[in-house]
């Protein structure tokens, strides 16, 4: 279950970072297929993992790079563009991996953490995968350390809440949106490599299709949370693991039912945010809770998201 | 820190907003900088605190000649500004706007941030709840704020861009005395911009008069009022009566209206306007003239208050009721709320007409255009786009576009821009609809066309509205007073 | 006319060169030769009776959605959940073939206005979500996309399924009264080319001849403005949807009442999201949408007999579209290249 939710933690980490710089990096689906196919292939033909890690890597950070430089110095629409790029990642990588598919690769072996795997129920779970699972784990902590602890991190967020501000306190906006949408979009590359080496391997056409997309609604529905977003993403995954236990459950609701979950809690989320539904509700309660309640709530969207800078 | 500005220029597009200006800042004073609308003080310190470069000049820092390339490098160098709108991040926590660019450290210490924060608010007297969001905090408490971060930050030389406008009376005064205390005590240097005499003369030493963009003035503070309003305002002789006109019986009034945004507050407003008449609205930016044209116009709610029209009561109606009642509304941006630049003349023509039927009599549209274009005098083509209007024509299509009759039309700023002869023409218009029996409420920032063209006039400063005046008797100076915060 | 103008007028064509220098390049990466490809390509369109109407065939729900979506982008809207709306129309559609019985015309009438109301409303469902619940179109369209193929794959494989069993193919197929008249055993119904050329129409005099299209134009340009002038934005981003939502619904029947004959899993078969490349590369203007439409459909129709001739993968229709669209995105505009000069500096 931890193993299905891996790569899309990775993706929605990545996509996190990108979008509290302001950018929408829309092409999530298209560049996780492309990278998906370009780091099987270099994994296979250079027999090593890390190079295809490398290669994906570098394609999802390069359609990152389009859409941000369509934007900064173009001056398009974020959305038109990763749109495009959605689609055409997808019949790209269908022809250019037309060669290689269902072709056996290479294959990341598990590896337990010695204490830590006995625990009680929650110890297999969590503890008993590979190393990519644990490099996950340690990626959406220092994810979150940077964004809420570091310098750099707030400046990133500023960038995305109102980036004239950050140019007043001396943050170059261009810089840090072209930065950081390159390194989210190296980490949604790695995301979809990690399918082919570790989920559903190897590679056949479409094999990642769908993931972008639901990783943009994790993202959303995680508030734009490194921490929220990876629950998210396992809770998704425990979603599909549940579906066939609820199912004995409830043998009424059908399993496909269940996929339909991550979206419904996506608009969800968004009416929760852009409305003022809850603030009215907030004021009713007692006044002790409403700080703390007003706290959790604050998952709204970087105000500055998806507008260019220095607009005229 | 002595600063020295020289030979400043700026200019966008034709307009010269800063034309050559120099002047000296000694440390430990207080400074004044006063000038109408327009006259360019607010890009003379966005220049000075780094938010934009000059044309040509030189800032000089203690003798060296610095250039900053954006306000944290001018904070490096020991200049801070205060915006009247903080440029701060409201979704963010108190600490965390603190820390922003604040020093090189990697690692967000927010426990030395926040008893630093708390030092500091101490110091001036500050009461600010430091685990709060920034946009849990009133306008008052945000200046504050970044006070204290530009103190922190190192700057020497503080800049206020009219802090006293939307707080409240007691921080105003806790603000009051902080200045003091920074320019008496800690030698900093203090430039207030504000248009508030009074404040002016209570805090500052020395004052720095700007109209259309030069230099036009100094004098030592407290002086008298006259000499600074002088300054500010350029003296025109009297004009000759104009036409007489039948003003007929009251048709819009205003009772106990009050009006409250995030920065403003306008309280207990009363005012009645009569068919034909022609009333005036001067004082600066953002002192509640157009706030309460928007609240007549139904953009904006009032908290309480009633506004009737032909003796119905409209309080609260929406922007496309009042429309419906007869009310006309022409805003400041031409294009930005008004026109649609992509759109032709025939287009808008159609849009502002009532609908008839499903299907545009194209034909008829422009026909029906080129009639307007003909009264109105605008110079370009059914197919020409409203972009490609000049100011003066776009304006005469604002009002090509708006109803006959009307019962009461609403016009900010309607001659903004533009040259005499255009300004002339739509006061013809003006004109000609007024004797239609149109009651007109306008505001500007011209006090010649206010005085020149109104019936009676108000002056709103901060919030508050003068006593009406007649325009007939009254002079520039005395609105200049009444601009000033004078009763 | 001097260097630059000829530059200026000759730009539009850099792109699509481009496109086209971009795609045979990995042609030749692959081992195929370009004219063979192309002629592969060619014949795969056109190569006989049955391949030429496919195409069509094809083209109608590509034109139908294509067009709908002139509506919500000429209000500035971004209607990404045309695709769910397509679905949802065959859905509605689905239901009539396989839940009445009448004669075929009435049928086929009933289906058609189904799959209208069907796509329509769940246009409008993310029209209110965001009117009323401030949310983004493109969200609420991506999720309702999702929403209606998961709606689709439960059909197919529980209420709906065939009686042999349920696979995730498809539904039982439906009576034959319940599908359109077809030409000459092809895919392709003369009927939907009708109900096409008038939804066309329809679109093109309301864009251009109605009050309601002008004040769409006016919403699409500048929010603000518009309202000063009168216009109600909300109830006109509603009309704007439902229409699209319309069109779209009746491309979905079509799909589903002609191209197959059954409820299929991916039944829209991407037209949704095709249709606003389409748009896109057309540069959002009315008349030259049928002709990219067409091009569109040419080009991924005949990438399957590419497969089949030259062993290249038939996504390469995909890509060259695709590119084209990119391309044109990217560097098709010269005036923001800034090719003459630097522009005035901003403030």
């Amino acid at each position: 279950m931890i193993l299905q939710a891996t790569p899309l933690m990775i993706a929605v980490t990545g996509e996190t970072i990108t979008e509290r710089s302001g950018i929408v990096n829309l092409s999530l689906d298209g560049s996780m297929l492309m990278a998906a196919m370009t780091g099987f292939v270099v994994g296979l033909k250079t027999d090593s993992v890390w190079l295809g890690f490398l290669a994906a890597a570098a394609v999802g950070a390069l359609f990152a790079l389009i859409v941000a430089f369509g934007s900064i110095r173009l001056r398009q629409s974020q959305v038109a563009i990763g749109f495009v790029l959605t689609l055409l990642g997808d019949d790209l990588s269908a022809f250019l991996g037309q060669n290689y598919t269902r072709i056996p690769g290479p294959v990341i072996k598990r590896m337990g953490i010695p204490v830590l795997e006995e625990i009680p129920f929650v110890g297999p779970i969590f503890f008993d995968q590979d190393i990519t699972v644990y490099l996950t784990y340690l990626l959406v902590a220092l994810t979150w350390f940077f964004l809420f602890k570091t310098q750099a991190g707030l400046k990133v967020r500023a960038v995305g809440e109102r980036p004239e501000a950050a140019f007043a306190r001396g943050v170059n906006v261009d810089y840090v949106r072209y930065l950081y949408a390159i390194i989210g979009g190296a980490l949604v590359g790695i995301s979809g490599v990690v399918y082919s080496f570790n989920v559903k391997l190897g590679w056949s056409e479409g094999h990642t299709r769908g993931f972008g997309w639901i990783a943009l609604a994790i993202v959303i529905f995680g508030g734009w949370s490194p921490i929220r977003g990876a629950l998210g993403a396992i809770l998704f995954g425990a979603t599909k693991a549940l579906a066939t236990y609820l199912q004995r459950a409830f043998p009424q609701v059908s399993v496909v039912a269940f996929n339909a979950i991550p979206w419904v809690l996506m608009i969800a989320v968004l009416l929760m945010v852009s409305s003022n539904f809850t603030e009215r509700l907030v004021i009713y309660m007692p006044r002790r809770i409403q700080r703390p309640i007003r706290r959790l709530l604050r998952v709204g969207p970087p105000m500055a998201l998806g507008i260019s800078f220095g607009d005229d | 820190m002595h600063i020295e500005l020289r030979e400043i220029r700026k200019h966008f597009g034709s307009v010269k907003a800063n034309d050559g200006i120099s002047f000296t800042l000694e440390e430990g004073r207080i400074y004044g900088l006063l000038g109408e609308n327009g006259a360019g003080k607010s890009t003379l310190m966005k220049i000075l605190s780094g938010y934009q470069p000059p044309d040509s000049g030189e800032i000089l820092i203690n003798g060296k000649p610095k250039q900053f390339a954006s306000p944290a490098e001018a904070l490096n160098n020991g200049v801070g500004m205060l915006y009247q709108d903080p440029l701060d991040f409201p979704p963010f926590r108190i600490v965390e706007n603190y820390l922003l660019g604040k020093d090189g450290r990697a690692w967000l210490d927010y426990r030395a941030a926040e008893a630093e924060l708390q030092g500091l608010a101490a110091r001036y007297g500050f009461d600010i709840d430091l685990h709060a969001y920034v946009d849990s905090l009133s306008l008052g408490e945000r200046q504050q704020l970044e006070l204290i971060r530009l103190l922190a930050g190192g700057a020497q030389l503080l800049i206020l861009d009219e802090p006293t406008t939307g707080i409240s009376a007691e921080q105003q005064e806790k603000l009051f005395q902080s200045i003091h205390q920074l320019a008496s005590e800690e030698g900093k240097t203090v430039v207030l911009v504000s248009h508030k005499l009074h404040e002016v003369q209570q805090l500052c030493a020395h004052a720095f008069v700007l109209r259309r963009g030069k230099l036009v003035g100094e004098a030592d503070v407290p002086c008298s009022n006259e000499k600074l309003v002088e300054l500010m305002f350029e003296q025109v002789p009297v004009r000759s009566a104009r036409p007489e006109s039948q003003l007929g019986e009251p048709l819009v009034e205003i009772r106990d209206l009050t009006i409250s945004t995030y920065r403003l507050a306008l309280k207990n407003i009363n005012l009645t306007l009569r068919r034909g008449e022609i009333f005036g609205l001067a004082g600066l930016q953002g002192s509640g003239q157009e706030l309460l044209m928007q609240a007549v116009a139904g953009l904006v709610k009032p908290e309480s208050g009633v506004i009737t029209l032909k003796g119905r009561n409209v309080t609260g109606r929406s922007y496309h009721q009042m429309q419906a009642a007869g009310v006309g509304y022409v805003a400041a941006g031409r294009l930005e709320e008004g026109l649609v630049a992509g759109l032709t003349l025939t287009e808008h023509v159609v849009l502002a007409q009532p609908q008839y039927g499903f299907l545009v009599d194209w034909d008829r549209a422009k026909e029906e255009t080129d009639a307007r274009i003909r009264r109105y005098q605008i110079i370009g083509t059914p197919q020409t786009r409203a972009a490609e209007l000049s100011g003066g024509n776009q304006q005469r299509l604002l009002f090509g576009l708006l109803k006959e009759p009307l019962e009461l039309l609403l016009l900010e700023h309607p001659t903004r821009g533009l040259d005499l002869r255009s300004t002339d023409y739509i006061w013809e218009l003006l004109y000609r609809r007024r004797e239609a029996g149109t009651a007109i409420l306008f505001m500007s920032a011209d006090l010649d066309e206010i005085i020149e063209r109104s019936d009676r006039i108000a002056v709103f400063s901060g919030g508050l509205m003068s006593r009406v005046v007649e325009a007939g008797k009254t002079s520039v100076e005395e609105l200049g007073h009444l601009i000033g915060g004078q009763a | 006319m001097n260097l630059r103008g000829w530059i200026a007028r000759a730009w539009p064509a850099v792109p699509i060169l481009a496109a086209l220098l971009f795609t045979t390049i990995l042609l030749v990466m692959f081992g195929a030769s370009p004219i063979e490809s192309l002629e592969a390509m060619i014949r795969g369109a056109f190569g006989d009776q049955s391949k030429t109407l496919s195409v069509i065939a094809f083209w109608i729900p590509l034109l139908l959605s294509s067009t709908g979506l002139l509506v919500t982008f000429t209000a500035g809207l971004w209607n990404i959940g045309i695709e769910g709306q397509i679905v949802m129309g065959a859905i509605a559609a689905s239901w009539v073939a396989l839940n009445l019985e009448a004669p075929s015309f009435i049928l086929i009438a009933l289906e058609i206005i189904a799959a209208m109301a069907a796509g329509g409303l769940w246009a409008g469902l993310t029209a209110v979500l965001k009117t009323r619940g401030r949310v983004h179109e493109i969200f609420g369209g991506l999720a309702l996309n999702n929403i209606a193929i998961i709606f689709t794959n439960y059909l197919i494989s529980g209420p709906w399924q065939p009686p042999e069993g349920g696979t995730f193919r498809g539904t039982q197929p439906f009576q034959a009264a319940a599908l359109l008249p077809r030409y000459a055993n092809s895919r392709f119904s003369p009927l939907s080319l009708v109900l096409l050329v008038i939804a066309f129409a329809m679109v093109v005099v309301a864009l251009r001849g109605t009050f309601w299209g002008l004040k769409l134009k006016a919403l699409g340009k500048n929010l603000r403005s518009a309202f000063l002038l009168g216009v109600s934005s909300e109830r006109e981003v509603i009309l704007a949807m439902l229409f699209c939502g319309a069109l779209a619904g009746m491309g979905g029947a079509v799909r589903v009442l002609s191209w197959f004959d059954s409820l299929r899993q991916s039944i829209s078969g991407g037209i949704g999201f095709l249709a606003l490349l389409v748009v896109m590369l057309a540069s959002y203007r009315i008349l030259w949408v049928p002709l990219i439409a067409f091009f569109f459909s040419v080009v991924l129709n005949g990438s399957i007999t590419l497969q089949l001739r030259t062993q290249l993968h038939s996504s390469l229709g995909g890509i060259l579209t695709g590119v084209m669209v990119l391309f044109v995105l990217l560097f098709g505009d010269a005036n923001k290249l800034r090719i003459f000069g630097k522009k005035k500096s901003h403030e």
